[in-house]
């Protein structure tokens, strides 16, 4: 489930924090700093030691050093600038059978002994209402190992003045264009995660993400309208270089539109962000009805996200988020068929743990597997499902695909979704080329709003930017677009998609999922792709 | 131990204030512990226990404003934060929209703590896992449920003498409860203070009747239908819609409570005049701290009466912009009802649609507030008074102030919690005409 606004932006929960401050601050600094991997070794030992001591067959450590900068701007003001930093131990053990977790902020070695002796009293208590003992997949100990996001520039390092002004100035840039106000923001996320097992692995990570939305709002006080456009850039595991905005990683759209594919050029998309606001004011509505509808990347990543991603997460399959997110309507006597088809032949979907530039790149997972890629949907039919550890058995694998995900040390670390991609097509073809092909359908960009529903069926969704095609050609932009599908029957009307020259990867910072929920970050991938006949509805209401 | 008294919180409190060398400073202090226990497929998954506390510092020189944080409270540590807050706010840039901070206010006192809920054992959360196992079981059901207790303290002071210290408790139990088949879905909520209000085999009971009635679901037609929403089914809605009661949105047009050619719609009726919901931190039942995140005293406040919109949420600054009174935010929603129950709205229902729970509900398009979700977990068709048959689940393309229009009766409010809304809320069940449903969902 995608949160629907940054409730989880800071875990300090306290409004009087997120206050303005500024410069080259100590804490800035200190968000550049790293433990000692020595010491992080040492303590895994402690924790190791006393869990297996106290009866642990299986015990994992993860030291986690999470540090956030968010700067958030509005016109020509600062927000905020919030640094946090989230420093602790989480350690999962397996007792009589069972799991049981433990976690605290103390790095002292007494401290850290005890949570794991308590971690293995919690697992005992938990193993009275056990009725199957957790069956792990294998994983050979991969030694004293460390892994890195390939980032070019550090975005920590960077100035906060310097990262300041290049917002006001697209801010200013956005007013300038005729927008009547305007938001940007920088999140930037710094995961130092080390791991540790009684496997034999000692693995030191260190995770950057990097995202710069901006919205941007265009008002008509005499009839009382406003419209949102929201920036084209995706959040990424990449450093300050996003920012860069090269020209070689721009592309040209039907409608005038720019994509982005790994560089962002942000003053650019908030001019044109503001001039898209005021012309969605004057827009007219759609009349509902079947279209055939042509997919940007940056729209169809959400819907990747919501009708593919989530319904092959294994866990939800066999129940385990019944009560919260849901099931799946993906059940496993589809996948044992091996003819089920979730989606038209031209439909290849992958779950990428090792994808370069996307937001669920690692070396590892959170229980010490390496990254891997595999296939979710191949040509059509549904041939995996994404699992852990103790799920592998369950599919018959002697091997887990490495999705285990925790947001902090402080949460158990379970089954999270891979970047989940749809292939690019064989065939050459453009946007251009795909919209030409189309007589009666609506181009649709950007992320608008979403839902669906608990088994991964029924879902809705709105966009940013919508312009009605007419025999071939970009007639006019619309607007109070939304369309609505069947998951399986949605992707089975996919008739074409672009070639790899379009490819471009999208994501999410805020996939919430569990109780306590989590968030987790994770991107799509996706070249334009053509769905026909299409049910779409007019959102337009009136309050009298 | 993260549940400090008053008299340590005031003295770690006094200390910061005093330490600070800034034109003033603020510091807040809050710890918790938070326990939980998860369950599915009729067996325990994970449960555990998170304590921790916090102390946060705001100080600021003229505008210049800095903030830090820290976990832990000796005197060097209480230093280190002081002074970092205060190294940053040197190198801030002027606010212009700094307000300065808020004189000393006076509390309420609402009852927020119950010592039974902070008494909550691991032993007991298994029991509220048995409790809602077992039944599930015997009635050849999967039940899949989550319990979380939290035992607070917070406390606010400031360099202008304000001090404040409370603590509270929570409990939010759910649970869902499917047939073995998978055909059938029933769903229970609880959200309370008071641990001992609640019995897991009592609530129970609800999910499993809700589950195996839900089986073989008839199809009917997306349209316009007489619904009856249970408590936890509107909630969500309503609290997507107090979004829009922020003032300077509104002033700045783009709110649904934005006057054509600006300002805001305060005073105008919005709403059927059945409609009144205020905000009370003392309310017996939704009891929430007396201050804001600001530190602001809530008081009473009515939001809306008798249809017309009587509150507008001015931040500090706007307020002192637009000359209006800031108050303190409200932290619980409390609409008023009269004294029939779900099933008494049922009764007088011709024909109608029962909707349980709504799901995934996310704006669609913020001018009308137009929301679009699910019903889930007991979906049921009503005939002359009684229910017939469960029916499919609909996604609905709805506004709450249309909804809030469309009311043609009211039952008895209830407490609920809603994971998506910052409000402890009383919600009534409510039964309202022409609720737009626009496609079937196979989902179960």
């Amino acid at each position: 489930m995608e949160r629907r606004d940054f409730l989880k932006v800071s875990g300090i929960g306290l409004g009087m924090l997120l206050a303005p401050a500024y410069g080259r601050a100590i804490a800035a600094e200190e968000l550049v700093t790293r433990i000692d991997v020595a010491l992080k070794k040492r303590l895994a030992d402690t924790a190791m030691t006393a869990a297996r001591a106290d009866g642990a067959s299986y015990c994992d450590v993860r030291i986690g050093r999470y540090l956030r900068q968010f700067l958030m701007t509005r016109e020509d003001k600062v927000q905020n600038v919030v640094n946090t930093e989230s420093t602790g131990i989480g350690i999962r053990v397996i007792a009589n059978g069972t799991w049981g977790f433990a976690a605290t902020s103390d790095l002292g070695a007494d401290a850290v002994a005890r949570a794991a002796r308590q971690a293995v009293q919690i697992a005992k208590a938990n193993s009275k209402l056990t009725t199957q003992p957790v069956r792990l997949a294998p994983v050979k100990g991969v030694g004293e190992v460390s892994w890195a996001t390939p980032v070019i520039k550090n975005a920590l390092e960077v100035p906060i003045k310097e990262k300041i002004e290049r917002l006001l100035e697209v801010n200013a840039a956005a007013l300038a264009a005729g927008a009547s106000f305007v938001n940007s923001t920088l999140f930037q996320i710094n995961e130092q995660k080390y791991f540790a097992s009684t496997d034999g692995s000692y693995i030191d990570q260190d995770i950057h993400r990097i995202w710069a939305p901006i919205q941007v709002s265009a008002i008509d006080k005499a009839s009382g309208k406003f419209r949102r456009r929201d920036g084209l850039g995706a959040p990424m595991g990449m450093g300050y270089e996003y920012l860069d905005g090269r020209k070689e990683d721009k592309i040209a759209l039907p409608g005038g539109v720019t994509g982005y594919i790994n560089s962002y050029d942000m003053l650019e998309d908030a001019v044109a962000a503001a001039k898209q606001a005021q012309e969605k004011l004057k827009a007219p509505s759609v009349k509902p009805g079947k279209y055939d509808l042509v997919l940007d990347p940056s729209h169809l990543l959400l819907t990747i996200h919501e009708s593919v991603g989530h319904p092959l997460e294994l866990d939800r399959v066999l129940g385990y988020e019944a009560n919260y997110a849901g099931t799946s309507f993906a059940t496993l006597d589809k996948w044992k068929s091996k003819d089920f088809r979730y989606a038209s032949d031209k439909v290849t979907i992958v779950a990428d743990r090792t994808q370069k530039h996307s937001l669920g790149a690692v070396g590892y997972d959170d229980e010490g597997v390496s990254a891997q890629r595999w296939d979710l949907i191949k040509d059509g039919i549904l041939v995996n499902y994404q699992v852990i550890r103790d799920q592998a058995h369950i599919l018959g694998l002697d091997h887990s695909q490495g999705c285990c995900y925790a947001d902090s040390w402080s949460s158990v670390q379970f089954q999270r979704m891979a970047n989940v991609s749809l292939e690019p097509g064989k065939q050459r073809l453009t946007p251009a080329e795909m919209v030409a092909a189309v007589d009666n359908g609506i181009y649709i960009v950007g992320r608008g709003s979403y839902s669906i529903d608990q088994q991964r069926y029924n879902a809705q969704f709105g966009g940013q930017l919508f312009y009605e095609i007419k025999d071939g050609k970009i007639t006019r932009m619309i607007e109070d677009v939304a369309y609505q599908i069947r998951t399986p029957e949605f992707w089975n009307a996919c008739s074409a998609i672009c070639d790899e020259r379009d490819y471009r990867i999208g994501g999410t910072f805020f996939d919430g999922k569990g109780q306590p929920g989590q968030v987790s970050a994770v991107s799509h991938g996706a070249s334009t792709a053509r769905f026909d006949g299409i049910n779409v509805i007019n959102t337009a209401r009136s309050l009298g | 131990m993260s549940i400090y008294s008053e008299q340590d919180a005031k003295a770690i409190l006094d200390k910061v204030i005093k330490l600070s060398k800034a034109d003033e400073c603020t510091a807040t202090l809050s710890g918790s512990v938070d326990g939980n226990i998860r369950y599915a497929l009729n067996a325990v998954s994970t449960s555990g226990i998170v304590s921790d506390a916090e102390l946060g510092v705001q100080v600021a020189f003229g505008k210049r404003v800095g903030t830090a944080t820290i976990n832990e409270f000796d005197d060097k540590s209480l230093e280190k934060v002081v002074r970092r807050a205060e190294e940053l706010a040197k190198l801030a840039p002027e606010n212009p929209e700094f307000v300065p901070a808020i004189g000393k206010q006076t509390y309420a006192k609402s009852k927020t703590w119950f010592e039974k809920t902070a008494a909550i054992t691991p032993e007991y959360r298994a029991s509220v896992a048995a409790d809602s196992i077992g039944p599930s079981k015997a009635a050849k059901c999967v039940a899949a449920g989550f319990l979380s207790d939290s035992a607070r303290f917070s406390a606010i002071a400031n360099s202008n003498g304000n001090f404040a210290y409370q603590t509270s408790t929570n409990v939010d139990f759910t649970c869902t409860v499917r047939t073995e088949d998978g055909t059938g879905s029933g769903w229970v909520a609880r959200n309370l203070a008071d641990i001992e209000q609640f019995n897991a085999k009592d609530e129970i009971k609800v999910a499993v009747q809700k589950a195996t009635a839900s089986r073989d679901a008839k199809a009917l037609e997306p349209g316009k239908y007489t619904v009856i929403m249970e408590p936890a089914a509107s909630a969500g809605l309503i609290s997507f819609m107090m979004f829009g009661f922020d003032a300077r949105q509104a002033d700045e047009g783009r709110s649904f409570l934005s006057k054509k050619g600006g300002g805001n719609k305060l005073g105008e009726k919005m709403f059927d005049e059945r409609v009144t919901i205020y905000a009370d931190p003392v309310d017996p039942v939704a009891a929430v701290l007396p201050w804001d995140n600001e530190g602001q005293a809530r008081e009473r406040t009515p939001v809306i009466t008798k249809g017309k919109v009587e509150y507008m949420q001015y931040s500090r600054y706007w307020a002192k912009l637009k000359e209006k009174k800031a108050s303190g935010q409200p932290g619980n929603l409390i609409m008023v009802g009269g004294d029939k129950s779900t099933m008494d709205l049922v009764k007088s229902t011709k024909k109608g649609i029962l909707v349980t729970r709504t799901w995934y509900i996310r704006m669609v398009d913020p001018q009308t507030v137009l929301l679009t979700g699910l019903t889930r977990d007991g979906t049921f068709y009503i005939e002359n008074g009684e229910i017939k048959y469960p029916i499919k689940n609909f996604r609905f393309n709805e506004s709450p102030v249309i909804m809030l229009n469309n009311i043609e009766e009211i039952g008895k409010p209830v407490r609920v919690g809603d994971d998506e809304s910052p409000f402890v809320m009383m919600i009534p069940p409510l039964k309202i005409r022409d609720f737009t449903f626009t496609s079937l969902s196979d989902a179960v």
